[in-house]
């Protein structure tokens, strides 16, 4: 029986899982999701493992709480290490503290001296021993009932998950995966079992969330290129599309699949692809098509590090620039990003609305962090509004399918509309849609296509904002649940926050955006790229305030919210130093500044005048 | 209403090909071969009696892809090589259209030979007539992947490509097309013969035209005294198709292969309610 227990009763609690191929990480933590949620809490899981198809490592990342939970802590509660093969590869993501505890088997090695001088205490069970107990007995079962009983989840939550998750393989497997978890149950220290009464939750990852959002949207025709990480929202849809009435095509690349979603809308079907960096920049010439000929479509593009074929398994929020700034020509168009799994839905069956109402291309971000990951979240939230595609009616007049109207969204025919004919076209043209290179065509053809846009009403969805006071975080993606527990705290701190998470970025809502800082004295813009990428991008708009700066950090490492804390706590005390916190896992945030804001009263004189970005450096 | 009209049952107007003629003029140079492509069309729309708002015309860019312009029916004219994907996502999305895509030999062959290899094989029900002048004509006259190695009348390939040709039949074939045949715009009934059956075949159609360039290959106004109607009938085999291709000068005319095959189309099967779909996310 182990002396050491968690100390405390934190609100949260995060558990992370680690093993080499084939001991069963990944599979431990969804049935731990899945009892937690049996037991009435909210939870997330996210997953890391290396590029390899069979044999790499793998670790699944489990915290869960009475509230939702939309990111990851600074530090992890428990470790279950169902062995220490290439258990370094995980030392910078699974950071740990003098408070945590860390659950393996002295059978299966020596605790790594990386992670002792965390300071964590050692929980040593004879795993193995329990596992090979029980005919056909599981070592990861067994860690997975001591971990449960550690957590305080009722052994019955596991039971039932466990079984529910393995008995499709078999019987057997199933009653010898219970009989590990009582064994390991057993043995961990008694704590008192919680469960609380769960309101109506649902289990989705982002992925999943996104392909849901679509065909709420009304997408039944979809054509797209396999790739990491979008790939698992194409297989959710490509089933659930011919249920509705819909299909999938398999493209041979995607120069293929985005010109072929632009034939399908033409046709009047509302049309998505999903992809990932490489393949939204193969893609970019057809985006481009969709803008000047008018056709709506939609790209989820389910980010990962890049450049080039970069970090094809992890996350990374740096497809922000190609998304807004890849296309030639003037090309306005829409880019939103979910905030969270459970907002993936909305913020695609939005875009889906958008795409079609607007007539052009939406392109809308979420990453690995979320499309791989999975919650246990609040049902959904639904757009509420029709928002359908303005299709023509023909009369007496000739059909003129680009037609200069008031709001520059043109009605459209459809193929099998007698009277409609008209060929879409991506050389410029006049209303008529005949091609032309006349300066007078080309000039309100843009307008019209940037006006449809601006004018447009989007409501209050541009943005989720909470918490108030004079520090603001700006945010998108998947930073979004960090950001929110950083202002959380800091609010805790006496440092009211507030947090303001951009589900729109392109067209920027200007005025919404000005009220939303109104009154703030002090702007972070966060963010897990390198090079600040929404921050330059609101700076360019003129949308910042003086003094705002950049909290920015390439992926794969999650932002954490001790990480934001310190950051932003560094840039209201410049004494304060900003790597304040003890894991030493991850690279301290450090905030950077332009040498000369937009809004700020003394312009830009020239590139030199630019000093070189520094944590230190005040406005 | 039931019953009440057995008198007249309801005729479609009949359209001549004249009908199917847009009112916008064509830029191509006089003497083209693509006209006689634009008047075949027109003639086959006729003879099949398709309705205009049930025709659509895709291609890429290039001075054959104006073609859809010129054609009063649905149309999209796209980005350079990219046809074939823009019709296969409009006959994907909506299987009753007749979709016929047209485009030249750098289009189809270059920038858009992985479509066309895939469209091949995929067979969906698309016609795909490529005009082969066998060079680049709206960027002023380039070597195509059908160029003579030889030909060096352009600065860009002075010394002439120095690479073999495409033999774009042999690839068709190769890439699992299900119907072949060659054409030429010097013989306007031999080729509106050969779009009508193109249309007609169920699965991919692979139509190729020698389609002279009275511009940059001035040399094609003797192919009218090259071509020769072919001595065969089509076969359904492949093997002999291919003997054939491989055998034959690149110049006869007629269709020369024609199979069966699968056609292929996303399920469209309707079955579940989306709140059906919803209910398993439920804990």
């Amino acid at each position: 029986m182990p002396q050491e227990s968690l100390s405390g009763q934190p609100s949260r609690l995060s558990i992370a899982i680690t093993g080499s191929g084939g001991s069963g990480a990944v599979t431990t933590g969804s049935i731990l999701l899945a009892a937690v949620a049996r037991a009435g809490y909210y939870g997330l899981m996210t997953r890391s493992a290396g590029p390899q198809i069979r044999g790499g490592e793998s670790a699944a990342m489990v915290r869960f709480g009475p509230g939702p939970v939309n990111g990851m802590d600074d530090r992890f509660d428990i470790l279950v290490a169902l062995d220490w093969l290439n258990i370094s590869r995980f030392y910078d993501e699974i950071p740990l503290g003098a408070e945590s505890l860390v659950l393996t088997d002295p059978a299966g090695g020596a605790v790594p001296a990386e992670i002792l001088a965390s300071g964590a205490r050692v929980v040593e069970l004879p795993l193995k021993a329990m596992a090979d107990a029980v005919a056909g007995g599981r070592l990861n079962m067994a860690a997975l009932g001591a971990a449960g009983a550690l957590a305080g989840l009722p052994l019955a939550a596991l039971e039932a998950e466990a079984t529910a998750a393995l008995g499709r393989k078999s019987a057997d497997i199933a009653a010898a995966a219970v009989a590990c978890l009582q064994a390991g149950y057993a043995t961990a220290p008694a704590r008192r079992v919680t469960a609380i009464t769960g309101t109506e939750r649902w289990n989705m990852s982002g992925n999943e969330a996104s392909g849901l959002g679509a065909l709420r949207g009304g997408i039944r025709f979809v054509a797209a290129y396999p790739i990491t990480p979008a790939t698992e929202m194409l297989e959710w849809l490509a089933p659930r599309l011919e249920k509705v009435g819909g299909g999938l095509l398999q493209a041979e690349d995607e120069l293929a699949s985005v010109n072929m979603i632009i034939g399908g809308s033409f046709g009047g079907v509302p049309s998505l692809t999903a992809t990932s960096g490489p393949g939204l920049s193969l893609m970019m010439e057809g985006l481009g098509l969709a803008v000047t000929s008018e056709t709506p479509i939609v790209v989820a593009n389910v980010m990962r590090g890049g450049p080039s074929t970069g970090i094809p398994t992890k996350s990374e929020q740096s497809d922000l620039n190609i998304a807004l700034h890849g296309f030639h020509g003037d090309a306005p168009h829409l880019v939103l990003a979910a905030t969270d799994i459970r907002d993936c839905t909305f913020t695609t069956q939005w875009a889906v609305r958008l795409a079609e109402h607007l007539q052009t291309v939406a392109i809308v971000l979420t990453d690995q962090a979320l499309g791989q990951s999975r919650t246990i979240c609040d049902p959904p939230a639904r757009f509420p509004d029709e928002l359908p595609r303005v299709t023509a009616e023909i009369g007496d007049e000739p059909y003129r399918r680009y037609a200069l109207t008031a709001s520059g969204i043109s009605p459209m025919a459809l193929p099998g509309q007698p009277g409609g004919l008209y060929v879409a076209d991506g050389l410029e043209h006049n209303p008529r849609g005949t091609p032309s290179s006349m300066a007078k065509d080309h000039a309100a053809q843009l307008e019209k296509r940037r006006r449809k846009l601006l004018d447009f009403d989007y409501g209050p969805w541009w943005a989720e904002i909470s918490g108030s006071g004079p520090l603001a975080l700006v945010t998108w993606g998947s930073a979004t649940g960090a950001v929110v527990e950083a202002a959380e705290r800091l609010t805790a701190a006496g440092h009211p926050t507030r947090a303001i998470a951009l589900r729109l970025i392109a067209p920027l809502r200007h005025a919404d955006l000005a009220q939303a800082l109104a009154g703030a004295e002090r702007v972070l813009v966060v963010e897990q790229n390198q090079g600040g990428q929404l921050f330059h991008y609101l700076h360019g708009e003129r949308a910042l305030p003086a003094g705002a700066r950049s909290i920015a950090r390439p992926g794969p490492l999650p932002l954490r919210p001790g990480d934001i804390v310190a950051a932003a706590l560094a840039t209201l005390d410049p004494q304060t130093p900003a790597a304040a916190h003890a894991a030493g896992a991850s690279p301290a945030l450090t905030p950077e500044s332009l040498g000369r804001s937009a809004a700020s009263p003394t312009p830009d004189t020239g590139p030199g005048d630019r000093p070189a970005p520094s944590a230190a450096q005040e406005l | 209403m039931e019953g009440a009209s057995t008198s007249s049952t309801y005729q479609a107007p009949v359209l001549k090909a004249k009908d199917y003629k847009s009112d916008i003029n064509p830029i191509w140079c006089p003497g083209c071969g693509d006209f006689g492509v634009l008047a075949a069309m027109t003639k086959a729309a006729a003879y099949l009696g398709l309705a205009k708002e049930q025709l659509a015309m895709v291609s890429g860019i290039g001075c054959s892809s104006r073609l859809p312009a010129y054609i009063n029916s649905y149309g999209f004219h796209g980005i350079h090589g990219r046809s074939l994907a823009i019709a296969a996502g409009l006959k994907a999305a909506r299987p009753d259209l007749t979709v016929v895509v047209a485009g030249g030999d750098g289009d189809g062959f270059s920038i858009g030979g992985n479509h066309f290899i895939h469209a091949c094989r995929r067979n969906m029900d698309l016609t795909y007539i490529v005009m082969d002048n066998e060079v680049y004509g709206m960027t002023k006259g380039q070597a195509s992947p059908t160029t003579q190695p030889d030909w060096r009348n352009s600065k860009l390939t002075p010394r002439g490509t120095g690479v073999r040709r495409f033999q774009p039949a042999a690839l068709a074939l190769a890439a699992g097309a299900s119907f072949i045949a060659r054409g030429f715009t010097g013989d306007p009934s031999g080729l509106t013969q050969l779009i009508v059956q193109a249309i007609q075949h169920p699965g991919f159609s692979f139509l190729h035209v020698l389609s002279p360039c009275q511009t940059y290959q001035p040399e094609q106004k003797e192919w009218k005294h090259l071509v020769h109607e072919s001595e065969e009938e089509a076969t359904d085999d492949p093997i002999e198709a291919a003997r054939r291709i491989q055998a034959d000068d690149g110049m006869s005319l007629g269709v020369i292969y024609a199979q069966s095959l699968p056609t292929w189309l996303p399920p469209h099967l309707s079955q579940a309610s989306l709140p059906e779909i919803e209910a398993e996310f439920h804990l």
